[in-house]
């Protein structure tokens, strides 16, 4: 069994896995970095949400030996106005979804600003941010509480 | 389980000839899934992401020919321009976290009937192009399909990419039930050019394979006034919707019913059709 060496939140880690184990698998029960979520473990619901280089994935679908070498930032190497945004318009309830939904929209937010469209987008750039835009591009993340409201009013604070 | 990781395309194919039962991966956005719910234990596992000429997209004589490995984020952001239709649908795939990894390589892999990049690439008339020790060979893509998750890549060859002829003014529309993460109840793409006077159609998720719908394209490219890009009658619409319809063969299944995939599918046929006129008389082809 190789040993994988990864980079999390700009620290060295060594473990040892077998090849088929997700990165979500690897970050929680052998890093015992737990703030990542599992809800779906098939990229439905984005509870896993991770930024790796900068651009968010779901960690559940990413095969963890691919990302030897890579800069993972995971929710406990965050530290971003969002998290306060979120608390201010009680972007939660249980909580369960909120570290895949702060890195999810930390990467949407990079996106935007580097000009990529989504399904919302009429044009092939973006134009501002609004909340059409920012429900599309969030909508990844899946909140079973329903604290849809908060969470895109947050984002709007943040981007704005 | 083996874990094969080439970093060369020689080496891949060495690899995949040496090994016909590996599984290729390259985002894992298809594969992970069936891994993790332990659906499948292949006896290996092809990691094709450090194969750096799979990322690569270029001109190919009059074609563009695009990686395998080139994802669905690259897409929308490098060729909306000139592969429209595909970037649409790209949008549209999963959600935005699965389009930073996942790759059109991949959903051909897959074969699924309700892959988003199927109807863009059968509408364009695209090829793609598969590679072994053996040689390379390009497919027709509407000939690539041979049933649900079925195809005619030979155990020991890779997808190398594919090849789209670009322009046109293209459209891709599909229903489901979520913004993200929908497998399509069903989906359809147009491409119209100007220049050939012809008309490219791609249905998904309503037949066992994603498939075109040639009497539809044939109706339509003898009907449109091409010339004076005139309105296009009501009739026609309706004709093409129809016939689009038509050439489906769907299921009731948990996603919908065939009576509304078929319903759907002349709608979206009748809608797609109105945008992409409106473009080429907007703005010319």
């Amino acid at each position: 069994m190789p040993e994988l060496r990864l980079r999390i939140n700009g620290e060295d880690h060594k473990a040892d896995v077998a090849p088929q184990v997700s990165l979500l698998d690897v970050l929680r029960e052998h890093l015992w970095l737990t703030g990542t979520k599992k809800g779906c473990d098939q990229g439905a619901c984005g509870a896993c949400t991770v930024l790796v280089d900068g651009r968010r994935i779901v960690s559940c679908l990413a095969l963890a030996v691919q990302y030897e070498g890579r800069e993972i930032t995971t929710i406990e190497g965050v530290d971003h106005p969002l998290q306060e945004a979120f608390v201010r318009h009680d972007g939660l309830q249980c909580g369960y979804c909120t570290p895949g939904q702060i890195c999810s929209a930390i990467g949407m937010l990079s996106e935007h600003a580097a000009g990529a469209p989504s399904a919302a987008t009429e044009a092939l750039a973006p134009e501002a941010l609004t909340p059409a835009e920012i429900r599309e591009r969030m909508s990844g993340n899946i909140c079973r509480c329903g604290a849809y409201n908060g969470i895109a009013e947050a984002i709007q604070e943040v981007a704005s | 389980m083996d874990f094969l990781r080439p970093s060369t395309w020689d080496e891949a194919l060495a690899a995949k000839a040496a090994h016909p039962d590996a599984v290729p991966i390259a985002g894992g956005t298809d594969v992970m899934v069936e891994l993790n719910f332990d659906r499948r234990r292949p006896p290996a596992l092809l990691d094709l992401t450090r194969v750096a000429p799979l990322t690569e997209w270029g001109t190919d004589g009059d074609l563009l020919r695009v990686g395998a490995g080139v994802s669905y984020r690259r897409i929308i952001e490098e060729l909306g321009s000139r592969l429209p239709g595909l970037a649409m649908a790209s949008r549209t795939v999963g959600s935005p976290q699965i389009r930073n990894r996942g790759t059109v390589g991949g959903n051909l892999g897959s074969a699924s009937p309700a892959g988003d990049a199927h109807p863009p690439l059968l509408a364009a008339g695209a090829l793609v192009e598969l590679a072994s020790v053996r040689g390379v060979r390009r497919v027709p893509v509407d000939g690539f399909f041979r049933g649900p998750k079925r195809s005619v890549l030979e155990p020991d060859e890779l997808i190398a990419g594919f090849l789209v002829r670009p322009g046109g003014a293209q459209q891709f529309a599909k229903v489901g039930t979520r913004n993200a993460m929908v497998i399509a109840v069903c989906s359809f793409a147009l491409s119209l050019s100007l220049e050939t006077r012809s008309v490219g159609t791609g249905i998904g998720s309503a037949a066992p394979t994603p498939l075109r719908a040639t009497e539809a394209e044939e109706f339509l490219s003898r009907e449109l006034d091409w010339e004076a890009r005139g309105p296009v009658p009501p009739s026609v619409a309706q004709r093409f919707g129809e016939l689009v319809a038509a050439a489906a063969s769907p299921i009731d299944d948990v996603r919908g019913t065939a009576a509304y995939r078929s319903h759907a599918l002349s709608v979206l046929a009748r809608r797609t059709l109105a945008w992409a006129w409106k473009g080429f008389r907007e703005v010319g082809p």
